[in-house]
């Protein structure tokens, strides 16, 4: 049997998007349905009085808060966030009223007036009187550190929104059948939705069942907010009896949907004269919006992040997710690691240049190491490729030839280091559980979990795994749909873990197959002895140690390694800044299939250097002013350059066949190498995005 | 409204200003074109009318009166560009992926990495960084 793992086998479901055959939550219909509609609040924060409709209601279904058989908030980490307002508005594009018709123009022609009084909103995360949550993680004595310190730089980074722009907008359709709402939509986490529906719903249905339809991009995007949309369809379908699509238009995606959260980060930094890293004091604050949604982790995943893929032996770092009255910022690749990795690699940029130091000698000289730890004190293991990858970039790049070349032209090049921890923190996949299965079938196997595909090539990554496990050919293995009526929960497909982790348990569970099926093939075993079924649960790796109230130990159980070197062209009369080649090193564990692993990692560049340069997201009064894409720009063929990719692969012995995350990572390093590479035309950026405007300002300010 | 739709006569009875997207999705049941975020900007909804490129979200449907418009459905499912989308991984989420394909089309034969670029500037994908994109479209040319 030939292997398949490491082969860039066919997607599964690549001809299907190719003849345009995939179906999308929008490309279905139902008999006799609906088409629903979201009427939001238009002020930041204060009271709702009253709702007037100004239409003849007859053929419409309308839902507000006085229809939710169930409870009004939408289950996740805290129950703050209301399915539909009652009274208090906290942000603009909050949802009220729900409305359903079978004909579209009439539904959108419907006049709703809120009467809504207003109250004083708070938009800066620095003067919010409400936190979300903090975290204090400290490491050694940090006065001490400061004490022997020779140098110490301080400096202040900013990161704005970012829109995720999955191509296809948000999604959902909610079909009763009988007692039964069963919910299909462009959903990342069907268990999370699945969860959220029981809440809402309560009694008034039996059961409730999650389907996820082929989904257009998701990046986070789709992890928590949609199980707010497929609460709203529910409640329409099951006032109505009718099936209800629920789908946004871009500039309703754009307003009400979640984003990066915006982050303000601030590094004392204190290093001997050889420059080695002796105190690192960050502090980092995230705009968290409205409600709590995911921030308290999104802060997690930053702070861990924040001090770099550096030794140090005295650090303190203090987090804090603060409340503000715009909507909620939520999951979105990378999950608060950019911001906090942009602060610390354009800080380490200053400390470079203060000290007099090469920037590539600085890194080399601090970059972690097997055998060191990191701020929550974790030994890094021997698969740490934190130098290797600096090296191999430097090297493939020639940065140091070209930072020669470019002095004094209008052409700069910055490199940045990153890491990235797969999974979820700390005890937070023990806590998930998470299980799958495989069966056998009369052709091979079905794999069950409920793992999403989403682009990133779940269902082809899965299949191989299996494969190769089984031994036996990659046609023969069928992925099953994410339907919570048929799959396990195997956890959220979020945090860089639908390969290390879930792969893994797939992995086992293919194992112990194998080991009854003896000589026979699975559609043999299945044939002579009826139907077999492994269901396999996460197994913690025994030497994981994590101490959730002090944020000591192991907070990833693998970290995949990174380095980016940016090559950027100044336009002297626009100050505008273009890339011109990435050079994009990535340690990964083991690409199980290398063109999914590569395509993941130039998408995760593009999406960065967006990030970095165009995405700015205007916030006016609380509220999105530039929600289409006609100005809120991502990088077209035309914004993007050359990404030269280079996976390395040092294996992590607890994935599959030595598989790491990698979604991630991708996304840590275009935005610090790309304002470092402008730092060496001599301008002096810390925020993003550095727009043409954000650098004529830096020029301005520069002696 | 007649207009000839991969290669067949169609006639829909329609408004003259109803978008040539929900015609094709909605009336003639064609959803491989896709809608992401009706301005003309992605590119999603790209189709060809008489071998042109254009956004179906912005042409009225009485603009296409007796034209030839071809979705990803006219290509039927062995197109040398289908082929090497599937082979290059050009699609990811694949939402891009019709729209990106008929914009391919017009590129004719052997395009240079420079015009690939140009062509499909008004295409956007927010998975593949594009590299997947000119990778697969170079190998079916």
């Amino acid at each position: 049997m030939r292997n398949v793992v490491g082969q860039s086998v066919p997607r599964k479901d690549g001809i299907d998007k190719a003849t345009g055959h995939a179906r999308y939550a929008d490309d279905l219909r139902f008999p006799g349905m609906l088409f629903g509609r979201t009427v939001r609040s238009t002020i930041p924060s204060g009271r709702l009085a009253g709702v007037r409709l100004g239409f003849d209601p007859t053929g419409f279904t309308v839902v507000d808060y006085r229809d939710i058989p169930g409870q009004n908030f939408i289950a996740l980490i805290v129950d703050d966030q209301p399915c539909l307002v009652e009274h208090d508005i906290r942000h603009v594009a909050e949802p009220v009223l729900l409305l359903a018709h079978e004909n579209r123009d009439a539904l959108l022609g419907a006049l709703v007036t809120l009467d809504e009084e207003p109250s004083d909103p708070i938009f800066d995360p620095e003067l919010s009187p409400t936190a979300f949550k903090t975290i204090l993680i400290e490491k050694g004595d940090l006065a001490a550190g400061f004490a022997g310190a020779d140098h110490i730089v301080e400096g202040t980074y900013r990161t704005g929104h970012q829109e995720h722009v999955y191509i296809e907008p948000q999604g959902v359709i909610a079909v009763p059948e009988g007692d039964r709402m069963t919910v299909y939509g462009s959903i990342q986490c069907p268990f999370y939705a699945h969860k959220a529906l029981a809440t809402v719903l309560g009694d008034a249905v039996s059961s409730v069942r999650v389907i996820q339809t082929e989904t257009g991009g998701g990046f986070g995007g789709k992890e928590e907010y949609p199980s707010g949309i497929a609460a709203h369809a529910a409640l329409l379908a099951l006032k109505a009896r009718r099936p209800v699509k629920l789908v946004y238009d871009r500039v309703e995606d754009m307003v009400a949907t979640t984003k990066r959260h915006p982050a303000i980060v601030r590094h004392r930094t204190g290093l001997t004269s050889e420059g080695r890293l002796v105190a690192m004091d960050i502090e980092i604050v995230l705009d968290g919006g409205a409600y709590t949604t995911l921030s308290p982790v999104v802060l997690s995943r930053g702070a861990i992040h924040a001090a770099g893929p550096y030794r140090c032996d005295n650090v303190r770092i203090a987090a804090r997710a603060m409340f503000t009255n715009t909507p909620p910022n939520g999951a979105f690749r990378g999950f608060g690691a950019p911001q906090t990795q942009f602060g610390v690699e354009v800080h380490m940029e200053r400390v470079a240049e203060q000290l007099g130091l090469d920037p590539v000698a600085l890194r080399e000289r601090n970059l972690l190491r097997p055998g060191d730890t990191t701020a929550t004190g974790q030994l890094v293991g021997e698969d740490c490729s934190a130098l290797e990858v600096l090296r191999t970039a430097v090297r493939r790049s020639g940065f140091r030839r070209k930072r020669r070349a470019y002095a004094g032209t209008t052409r700069g090049i910055g490199l940045a280091m990153y890491w990235h921890g797969s999974g979820f923190t700390g005890s937070g996949e023990l806590k998930l559980a998470s299980r799958a299965t495989i069966e056998l079938t009369a052709t091979g196997v079905r794999v069950l979990t409920s793992s999403t595909e989403i682009g990133q090539g779940t269902r082809t990554m899965h299949a191989q795994i299996v494969a190769d496990a089984l031994g036996i050919p990659y046609e023969q293995v069928e992925i099953a749909a994410a339907d919570t009526g048929v799959v396990p929960d195997s956890g959220p497909t979020v945090a860089s873990r639908t390969c290390m982790v879930v792969g893994r348990i797939l992995q086992r569970a293919a194992e112990e197959i194998r080991a009854k099926l003896g000589e026979s093939t699975p559609a043999e075993y299945f044939l002579r002895h009826g139907p077999l079924r492994v269901t396999k649960q996460y197994e913690q790796p025994e030497w994981i140690r994590w101490d959730e109230i002090n944020y000591r130990g192991d907070a990833y159980a693998a970290y995949a390694w990174g380095c980016d070197v940016v090559e950027v062209e100044l336009d002297p009369d626009t100050w505008e800044v273009r890339p011109l080649r990435v050079t994009v090193v990535n340690e990964i564990g083991k690409a199980i299939h290398p063109a999914l692993a590569r395509g993941q990692t130039e998408g995760g560049t593009a999406q960065g250097l967006g990030y970095a340069l165009l995405e700015r997201v205007a916030m006016r009064n609380g509220a999105m002013a530039n929600a289409q894409l006609t100005n809120y720009i991502i990088p077209t063929t035309m914004d993007t350059p050359k990404l030269d990719v280079v996976l390395l692969e040092h294996p992590y012995a607890g994935g599959p066949f030595g598989a790491k995350g990698l979604g991630e990572l991708s996304i840590d390093g275009p935005a610090p190498a790309v304002v470092n590479a402008i730092r060496n035309l001599q301008l002096d950026v810390r925020s993003i995005p550095a727009l043409p405007e954000t650098i004529r300002e830096a020029a301005c300010a520069s002696p | 409204m007649r207009f000839t739709l991969n290669g067949r006569e169609v006639d829909v009875d329609v408004s003259p200003l109803a978008r040539l997207l929900d015609v094709l999705r909605e009336e003639c049941g064609l959803t491989g074109t896709k809608e992401g975020c009706g301005e003309g900007e992605c590119g999603a909804c790209t189709v060809l009318v008489n071998g042109e490129v254009v956004c179906s979200c912005l042409v009225p449907v009485a603009q296409v009166e007796g034209t030839e418009v071809t979705t990803i459905e006219g290509l039927g499912d062995e197109h040398p560009l289908q082929r090497a989308f599937m082979d290059e991984i050009g699609a990811q989420c694949g939402i891009c992926t019709p729209g990106m394909i008929l914009t391919a089309i017009t590129l004719g034969s052997n395009p240079t990495l420079a015009q690939i670029r140009e062509g499909l500037a008004g295409n956007l994908c927010r998975c593949t960084g594009y590299e997947a994109i000119y990778r697969a479209i170079q190998r079916a040319s």
